[in-house]
């Protein structure tokens, strides 16, 4: 079987080689941009089984333009938007209500701090639900 | 243009479109007001009538008889004064005692005009109004604006703080758990990077406390005659390690010795933050000039590069706070995205000015100018 390719897009250079080290180690194929530009072109031409983006990269919002993009392209890829915003700036989103899933064009939310078995859980659960 | 919603409440039809006729063509500004204001007039015929009016349309001004056929107007004042509306009320009233006056001015009437009156008294009362409430609203929205401008700042800030500690701990918890193996070696590039995060950590800090020290007002400041020289001097020897370890050439093109009349901190930030982005942006083996020259009223300060350079799209942003440039070229640079917002703060409070030429991969230019005889602000 092919191994799925997981995109990884966020603009800390460290936090996106740790990242990419422990996704790799789950066995997945990782394809990362530091820039939602970078992302963005990546995105024309490749389609990721899974999507996970940074929120706040040249803009605040960079993360859901990105989710609403790649939806737009793949309307069957899971993304997941890693953030540690909420807990920055007392914002809360999350997907419960079908109004926030209207318009934040993302399947989960994740703190950037999550555990790693967590984070596996989460990415297995999101590609099988296709 | 605004609209300022004025309410009467009398019950003589004459006063009702007296204060119509006087009002129609009546129009308030002034220097420091740029729109002007005209007034929409609301009728009514006895108290109740008015407070009905009050509850629908939310008047910003409102005359007010006493004597009136139902409710008293003083009770309609007291409406209004009970819900805390911010409504301007004006008594106008042919019997005015000292007793209703003193009630009236307890419950929060704004002045009395007594009957009859002559359309004159009646605009200068309002257009005092007028700039009562127009005052009001814009401290108001400064306020709320300054608010959220902080609350920007703080979030950001909280941001940057944050990213660093994340990485650092996300390389110690696989240091921890030994991720890469026994080797201690494995683990240089990881522990390079935490130390680089570090520093970037406590370069923000600093900057921080510079640009909220700058912003407050909270440093005492000294202003004497400083030497430009000396300082750019000194600011260039603060860089030399990097300089040496980045093979880039600092070079110093300038008289003997310039006097300004400035705090030489102020003076040190400013070209501190301005030739370490020099260097720090430059290239393997690239060069820096800093070029000092005095005119008859302006002293002007060149810092150019031959580094990296930026697209015009980005030179537009990179005044503002915590803007720093991502790409390719910069991403194993570290900063706080404050350098230079603090610098145009700092040139701006001696009334001078910045401005920046920039080609990408041939280098960047910042020129300085300062006035010799800066009444600093």
């Amino acid at each position: 079987m092919r191994k799925k390719t997981i995109l990884i897009v966020d603009d800390d250079i460290d936090y996106l080689f740790q990242l990419r080290f422990k996704i790799e180690q789950f066995g997945y194929q990782i394809i990362t941009a530091e820039s939602q530009k970078e992302a963005e072109s990546i995105i024309e031409t490749t389609k990721p089984d899974l999507a996970i983006f940074d929120l706040m990269m040249e803009s605040e919002d960079s993360g859901f333009v990105l989710s609403y993009k790649i939806k737009r392209k793949y309307p069957d890829v899971p993304v997941i938007i890693a953030t540690a915003v909420s807990a920055e700036t007392g914002m809360t989103f999350d997907l419960n209500s079908e109004q926030d899933r209207e318009w934040i064009r993302a399947d989960l939310f994740l703190d950037k701090g999550i555990r790693s078995d967590q984070l596996e859980q989460e990415i297995t659960r999101l590609l099988n639900k296709e | 243009m605004t609209k300022l919603k004025v309410l009467v409440v009398d019950d003589e039809p004459g006063i009702r479109s007296g204060v119509n006729r006087i009002m129609r063509n009546f129009h308030v500004d002034y220097p420091f007001m740029d729109e002007h204001v005209t007034f929409e007039v609301l009728e009514a015929e006895t108290g109740e009538a008015g407070i009905e009016i009050i509850e629908a349309n939310m008047p910003d001004i409102m005359l007010l008889d006493n004597k009136l056929p139902g409710i008293q107007g003083i009770e309609v004042l007291e409406y209004v004064r009970k819900r805390n509306y911010n409504i301007v009320v004006v008594m106008i009233t042919s019997y005015a005692s000292l007793d209703l006056a003193v009630k009236a001015t307890r419950d929060g009437a704004h002045d009395f005009i007594p009957k009859p009156f002559t359309p004159q008294e009646l605009r200068s009362s309002l257009e005092n109004i007028t700039k009562k409430i127009f005052l009001k609203r814009m401290t108001k929205e400064m306020g709320d604006e300054g608010r959220q401008i902080r609350f920007r700042f703080l979030s950001v800030l909280s941001h940057e703080l944050k990213a660093p500690l994340n990485a650092i701990e996300g390389y110690l918890n696989m240091i921890n758990e030994k991720q890469f193996g026994d080797q201690i070696a494995d683990y240089d590039k990881i522990v390079d990077r935490s130390l680089e995060r570090v520093r970037g950590m406590r370069t923000l800090i600093l900057d921080m406390l510079d640009l909220t020290r700058i912003e407050t007002e909270e440093r005492k400041r000294v202003m004497v005659n400083c030497n430009l020289v000396t300082i750019v001097k000194s600011a260039i020897d603060t860089m030399k390690p990097l300089a040496i370890q980045m093979d880039v050439d600092v070079q110093l093109i300038s008289d003997e010795s310039i006097p300004i009349l400035a705090d030489c901190t102020e003076m040190e930030i400013i070209f501190n933050n301005l030739i370490s982005n020099a260097v720090k942006y430059n290239k393997q083996n690239g060069i820096v000039k800093c070029i000092l020259s005095a005119e008859e009223k302006y002293i002007i300060i060149k810092i150019a590069d031959s580094g990296i350079g930026m697209n015009p799209d980005d030179i537009n942003t990179i005044y503002d706070d915590f803007v720093r440039i991502k790409n390719e070229k910069t991403r194993k640079i570290s900063g706080s995205g404050l350098g230079l917002s603090i610098v145009k703060n700092l040139v701006h409070k001696y009334q001078g000015s910045i401005t920046l030429e920039s080609e990408p991969d041939k280098g960047s230019t910042f020129t300085v100018t300062l006035p010799t005889n800066s009444t600093s602000l």
